[in-house]
């Protein structure tokens, strides 16, 4: 049997961003998979050693344009934390009702992704369309599609008045019809179950020890959402994880489609339970002091370790995006599946090297 | 920090690391502080049912810290990133990138430290007693 390396990447027609996969193949089936990492590393990480800790959220924002405002809110409850700050209520239900719309614009674009891996090219379509419908929202509601650039330490910069209240959730119901319609040919389709059910296979125990984060965790039957630390607004909601047991690109599918309608209900939620009040607390002082705040973005935890010694920058910011944790699934699940297969499998962790490297 | 945090040295972090396996932890990842000229600190850090628990180990740049990659697989990807940008050295790394997952070869100084690379850092070999201790787990 004839064994060989093929680079799977960086530039490739799935990958919307560089990433290398040193594939080692004997005829079409994959025996090991190998990273190669640093096409577009920034250092942001560093950054913050000359950047108050204030212009931080801006930089955060920006590790990644799809999960901008989880990154801001990660970052700026570790400040909260290591300052005593209290956020007033209506900047959680409003930090709440903004991830949540990032998580469903999140979603959508990884189905249309995923979708045009196979080439579907109409579902790609239908469901980008769909996802325009949330950026609208977001930007109505913040001035920007992707973004928003509303959170800050202590709370929020902008807020909703009752108008667009009414209008998001409209909005919204439109969304949640249109992805009804959609859902049987995610569903149900032959050609889509053909070409995910049962690829790329992980098990509960082995997504427990390779440190699986998000929706690839929860279609293994793992029933863990940070969001159940109650971060945010998110105790006083009502909503449980969403989780399939199959383990396969399938199941994380369902999970995905799952938790839009789960973003949809807990953005009705926030909307019909938002207090009023302040939308911001007032910052005083320096941090001073260490914290590691978590919070679940589309892709899965996102972890941020802050260290401040009482100056105006901080002296650490360790990220830790979901990516980087779902990497090592990866590696796990290419070997023994088909040369052809390789592009679901890959999209089916929702890989976003933009995370990966900060 | 929330959650518990414990001080351990190089000589037991792969016996700590075991014992939070057996208790059913989940490695969360490591962070690593500049906190000397030589000196790193490396935090890991653990989850089970969303708590938190953290290690902390005084690491030097001068002695090789043992991977806990055989032990948390996961582990391999934070391993050679505190490699690659704080220029610390792991042993028994399951995937070793040598300094050059994010960094190419030619770099002379990293974003957490300045050092000379004009000498191509030598591969590791796994500690006998750690690779055996790891083994044990």
């Amino acid at each position: 049997m004839r064994t060989s390396v093929i680079p799977f990447g960086p530039q490739h027609p799935v990958l919307p961003e560089p990433l290398q996969l040193k594939l080692t193949v004997e005829d079409e089936v994959i025996t090991e998979a190998v990273p190669a990492l640093g096409y577009v590393h920034r250092g942001l990480e560093a950054l913050a050693q000359n950047r108050d800790f204030h212009q931080m959220v801006q930089v955060t924002e920006r590790v990644c344009g799809i999960c901008s405002v989880l990154h801001a809110i990660c970052y700026c409850q570790g400040l909260e934390d290591i300052m005593g700050i209290t956020v007033p209520p209506r900047a959680r239900y409003l930090r709440v009702i903004w991830g949540e719309l990032l998580r469903l614009h999140s979603h959508l674009l990884w189905m249309g992704l995923f979708a045009d891996s196979f080439g579907f090219e109409s579902l790609f379509m239908q469901l980008w369309k769909i996802r325009e419908r949330v950026l609208d929202i977001q930007e109505a509601t913040t001035g920007n599609r992707v973004i928003s650039g509303t959170i800050r330490v202590g709370g929020v910069s902008r807020d909703m008045d009752a108008r667009q209240v009414h209008w998001i959730a409209d909005q919204l119901t439109w969304v949640a019809h249109q992805v009804r319609q959609i859902e049987p040919v995610l569903r149900e389709d032959f050609t889509i179950r053909r070409r995910t059910e049962g690829k790329g296979v992980l098990t509960s125990a082995q997504a427990r020890e390779l440190g699986a984060v998000g929706p690839v965790l929860r279609a293994s039957g793992i029933a863990q959402d940070i969001r159940q630390t109650g971060y945010a607004a998110y105790g006083e909601l009502d909503f449980e994880p969403v989780t399939a047991t199959a383990g396969d690109c399938h199941a994380r599918c369902m999970v995905r489609l799952g938790e839009i309608d789960q973003s949809i209900d807990l953005i009705h939620q926030a909307l019909d339970r938002l207090p009023g009040g302040d939308i911001r607390s007032e910052v005083r002082g320096r941090p001073q002091g260490e914290t590691l705040m978590r919070v679940e973005q589309p892709r899965g935890e996102v972890v941020y370790y802050i260290r401040a010694d009482g100056g105006k920058t901080l002296s650490r910011v360790r990220i830790r995006t979901p990516t980087f944790a779902n990497i090592p699934v990866l590696v796990k699940l290419l070997p023994g599946i088909f040369l052809s297969d390789v592009p679901v499998v890959v999209l089916s962790i929702d890989p976003c090297v933009s995370c990966l490297e900060r | 920090m929330n959650g518990n945090t414990t001080t351990v040295e190089v000589r037991n972090l792969l016996g700590e690391a075991t014992r939070l396996k057996i208790d059913g932890y989940r490695l969360v990842t490591l962070s690593g502080v500049n906190t000397g000229p030589d000196q790193v600190e490396i935090l890991y850090h653990f989850d089970k049912d969303l708590t938190l628990v953290h290690l902390r180990l005084a690491a030097s740049r001068e002695a090789p810290v043992p991977s806990i990659s055989p032990i948390y697989p996961a582990a391999f990807l934070a391993e050679n990133e505190i490699q690659d940008l704080f220029h610390i050295r792991f042993h028994g790394l399951v995937i070793d990138y040598q300094g050059t997952l994010f960094l190419p070869r030619e770099m002379e100084s990293t974003p957490f430290c300045r050092y000379d690379r004009s000498e191509t850092p030598r591969p590791v070999s796994p500690d006998p007693q750690s690779a055996k201790s790891a083994g044990g787990a």
